[in-house]
């Protein structure tokens, strides 16, 4: 079953083309990679898709919804989840919090009920504790909850923002450069927990330069280069692909090592 | 969640304590200068709660908060002295009516980039404080309102003296903290904490921002507004001069100086600010005997530039961090012995 | 007087207030486009200027010379504020930085108040004459020194943006602040540069209009609002638009107070700044105000 598919999508920035005419689409428990130099347009996609901006031209269906153009807010709610190449923890909060507040569309209580506290409030709390703290003991960090979010080391935030974005309990997570900036050991712990998550039937969707990376964990990968989609194939296609050699000539990663797929 | 339960132990008992405390005070100082400057704290504080709430947790500034107390005032002033509407009702009118207004000035003013949104305040701030001068016919413009604004009364109590007002005062700062706590520590609180945090981070997890910080806007621009009418029914006579840009300014140092991510922030900054006031009247005249009343401005404004260099997220972290630094040195004193 | 006529008159007071407006717009953006912040002290610039001419004229100092001094004199102030308070500061949030501006602005009114005190102080204007009549209309020397100062200043500081190393630099780090450090320009000091020449600008401001409108401790804060509004109605990021904002401003406002009605005047300045953060907060000649990714 398509959960998420992409048809012509567009998006220019003044003169700048950085989405051009892109298509693919992503089945249910599938791991798909997006990869290409940088400034191919792949976070561009991903801001495209969790309602950043709206598109140039083309649709977004998700679910068999069209999604295009919907607010940033809506698509959470919908079951897409993210997280941000930069890191976008909330630094003003606790580690426990950041990842209560991904719990904040599986929530209901509002103005009201924070007013007044009564018993099925405090229930709905109780849980949204607990839930987080489920994600957190998922990424390893549940002993760090009380710990400001700052305090954690870098690789131990992306993890953060990671619980955080799973915390919505969404049915597709986007991934930006998960790997970016970690050790052989914490990128091995990324590994084991996306496959844990796609064994609870989460979609993922994956932004990474770390080729080794990529083609052990993606199910497919789509390579865009300028805004374009350069090829889409299982890892092995991808390595064969003329056109992919061609655009990356030069890169290291693409010799016999990975090929090891 | 041991931890968790423990904070909020320690959150209760400290409301409980202080409120303890508040409303034991009167009954050890009862005396008019005493009453009448915690009276004016007490008033400051719930504006300055509201003022935190959008400034520390939405992260929004606003530079023009003096126009929601004065819409208040101007509300209650005029509803009760002109038409005889029970001021208990007007307060609320008062308070609907500034939410309201605030909410759909709001819409516009929200989707403007940090510093634009502090002008638009800022220009808000200025247009009422010019509406109030000019509209003599509804305000009585810069000689103020003719009629004499009635006291509050709670059934056959009227509320006449310092002292029995400083109790209602308190009794509705205090609860204006207490909800103000209730919603910083819930769903709605953690949403706002998280616009300040990231506002993409909190609109990838659902959190609908622009309707939080338009609802924080209307709340906080309430709590201004029923401040207000509080001042109106203290003073029982008003006029547009305390609801300008210095007022809103002066706000804008309170909320600042006491800390803008703590619930005891608001106390602590309209506190320290006031009895800092309060202090150079009565220490400028013997040193400089020819200045007038006008050099709280340079003290604000040195104060403000300090605080903000040195101290940036207020008092209460300062207190807070003095206080860990104490614990730190304690627990390490006590391995090494 | 007939309708044309006084039209005319309006437009020559709202050219006089305009050009003053303009000096102020043309601070802020400086500052601004270097900078990053919005200098609320700007006004306070002004009212420097404004008095420090007061007392040198008033100790006997010939006009040319207390011109100079007074503008050297707020540089100088201008230059240790920047030092002492901005750039320690540089890393805050904008939230702080406006607050810190906000703060000086206050302190230094205050600090002029201990000074020169509450009263308003009268300036001789530059040239002594009687009004002259143009049109039907009638224009006070002062007016024309005013306009004459803002056209020479503009006319100056294209020059100095278009033709100067460091005005080029200063362009430089508006366009692009990370190239401009790695060729060599130092964003401290293009910051101290921008805050020291708007000084300049404000000052100057200050000193051909205190004949006009009197010199107090507090005359910076309605100019310095004004002139900001003026800027945003420009658009903050364009120093053409600041010009063109203050000008634009000063007709409205003297159009609006001479037909609609003069105690609505400050009010609409501040309508035209809401008015302009609504519909296009870019400004006329400037991007897009609201939020970008």
């Amino acid at each position: 079953m398509k959960l998420l598919e992409i048809k012509e999508l567009t998006k220019s920035f003044g003169g700048v083309l950085a989405v051009n005419d892109l298509s693919f689409s992503v089945d249910s428990s599938e791991i798909v990679a997006v990869i290409g130099p940088n400034g191919a347009g792949k976070t561009t996609l991903y801001n495209l898709i969790t309602g950043i901006y709206p598109p140039s031209h083309g649709r977004i269906y998700f679910n068999g919804t069209d999604i295009t153009g919907i607010t940033a807010h809506r698509a959470a709610q919908l079951g897409i989840a993210r997280t941000f190449q930069n890191l976008q923890i909330f630094n003003n909060m606790s580690v426990l919090e950041n990842v209560m507040v991904g719990r904040h569309t599986k929530s209901k209580t509002g103005l009201l009920g924070a007013i007044f506290p009564i018993n099925h409030v405090q229930r709905e709390e109780q849980e949204i504790v607990e839930k987080s703290m489920e994600k957190l003991s998922l990424v390893g960090l549940a002993n760090k909850a009380m710990q400001p979010a700052v305090s954690l080391p870098y690789g131990q935030q992306k993890l953060l923002e990671i619980a955080r974005a799973v915390a919505l309990e969404p049915q597709m997570l986007l991934l930006d450069e998960p790997a970016a900036g970690l050790n052989s050991t914490e990128t091995q712990k990324l590994v084991s927990i996306i496959y844990k998550l796609r064994d609870q039937g989460v979609t993922i969707l994956l932004v990474e330069h770390d080729m080794e990376t990529v083609m052990e964990i993606a199910d497919r990968l789509v390579v865009l280069n300028f805004g374009n989609k350069l090829a889409e194939g299982t890892p092995i296609e991808i390595q064969n692909n003329q056109d992919v050699i061609a655009a990356y000539l030069g890169e290291e990663d693409f010799d016999a090592k990975s090929c090891q797929a | 969640m041991k931890d968790l339960v423990k904070r909020k132990r320690l959150r209760h008992s400290l409301i409980i304590l202080f409120t303890a405390l508040i409303f034991t005070l009167p009954f050890l100082f009862n005396n008019n200068y005493f009453l009448s400057v915690s009276v004016i704290i007490g008033i400051y504080t719930i504006v300055v709660i509201g003022l935190c709430l959008l400034m520390g947790y939405a992260g929004q500034i606003s530079l023009g908060h003096a126009a929601f107390y004065g819409l208040g005032a101007y509300t209650s002033g005029i509803l009760t002295s002109t038409y005889d509407i029970s001021p208990w009702i007007a307060i609320l009118i008062g308070a609907v009516g500034t939410g309201i207004l605030a909410y759909m000035i709001g819409i516009p003013i929200f989707r403007l980039k940090e510093h634009y949104l502090a002008l638009a305040t800022l220009g808000l701030g200025l247009i009422i404080h010019v509406v109030l001068m000019e509209e003599v016919e509804i305000t009585g413009g810069p000689s103020g309102l003719s009629k004499t604004i009635p006291y509050l009364s709670i059934g056959s109590l009227k509320l006449n003296t310092d002292f029995k007002y400083y109790f209602l005062v308190w009794a509705v700062a205090l609860l204006a903290v207490i909800l103000a706590n209730n919603v910083v520590h819930s769903r709605i609180g953690r949403a706002l904490r998280s616009i300040h945090g990231s506002e993409f981070a909190a609109q990838s997890l659902g959190v609908d921002t622009g309707k939080f910080k338009l609802q924080v806007f209307a709340l906080s621009a309430a709590y201004a507004s029923v401040a207000g009418s509080l001042y109106a029914h203290y003073i029982t006579f008003i006029s547009p001069s305390p609801f300008d840009l210095m007022t809103s300014i002066q706000f804008v140092v309170m909320a600042v100086v006491g800390g803008l991510s703590s619930i005891w922030g608001p106390f602590l900054g309209v506190a320290g600010i006031t009895v800092l006031a309060q202090g150079l009247k009565a220490v400028v005249p013997t040193v400089m005997p020819n200045a007038g009343g006008e050099y709280e401005i340079v003290v604000y404004g040195i104060i403000l530039v300090i605080v903000m260099i040195f101290l940036p997220e207020g008092l209460t972290s300062g207190l807070i961090n003095i206080y860990e630094g104490w614990r730190y040195r304690k627990e390490k004193a006590d391995e090494t012995s | 007087m007939d309708l044309a006529s006084q039209l005319l008159q309006f437009i020559f007071s709202g050219l006089t207030m305009g050009g003053i407006y303009a000096l102020v717009a043309l601070g802020f953006v400086i500052i601004h486009n270097v900078t990053g912040i919005i200098n609320f002290a700007q006004g306070e610039f002004v009212m420097l200027g404004a008095m420090f001419m007061v007392t040198l004229t008033g100790a006997g100092v010939p006009l040319l010379l207390a011109i100079v001094l007074s503008i050297i004199l707020v540089m100088i102030v201008v230059g240790i504020i920047e030092f002492g308070a901005i750039r320690p500061a540089k890393k805050a949030s904008p939230v702080t930085l406006v607050i810190i501006t906000i703060g000086l602005s206050s302190s230094i009114r205050g600090i002029a108040l201990l000074v020169w005190g509450t009263d308003p102080y009268k300036l001789a204007p530059f040239t002594k004459g009687s009004s002259i009549q143009i049109g039907g209309a009638s224009i006070i020397p002062q007016s024309l020194w005013v306009i004459g100062t803002t056209v020479v200043i503009l006319t100056l500081t294209f020059f100095i943006f278009e033709y100067t190393y460091w005005g080029k630099a200063l362009r430089a780090c508006v366009v692009n602040k990370f190239a401009a450090r790695l060729m060599g320009i130092s964003p401290q000091k293009m910051s101290l540069f921008a805050f020291v020449f708007s000084a300049a600008l404000g000052a100057l401001a200050g000193i051909v209009i205190a004949p006009i409108t009197y010199a107090t401790y507090d005359m910076g804060l309605m100019l310095g609002l004004k002139g900001f509004i003026a800027a945003v109605l420009g658009g903050l990021s364009s120093t053409p638009g600041a010009v063109i904002g203050g000008l634009a401003l000063g007709i409205i406002e003297s159009l609006g107070a001479g037909l609609v009605s003069s105690g609505y005047k400050d009010g609409i300045a501040f309508i035209i700044l809401l008015l302009v953060l609504f519909l296009k907060p870019g400004g006329i000649f400037g991007t897009s105000g609201s939020k970008r990714v």
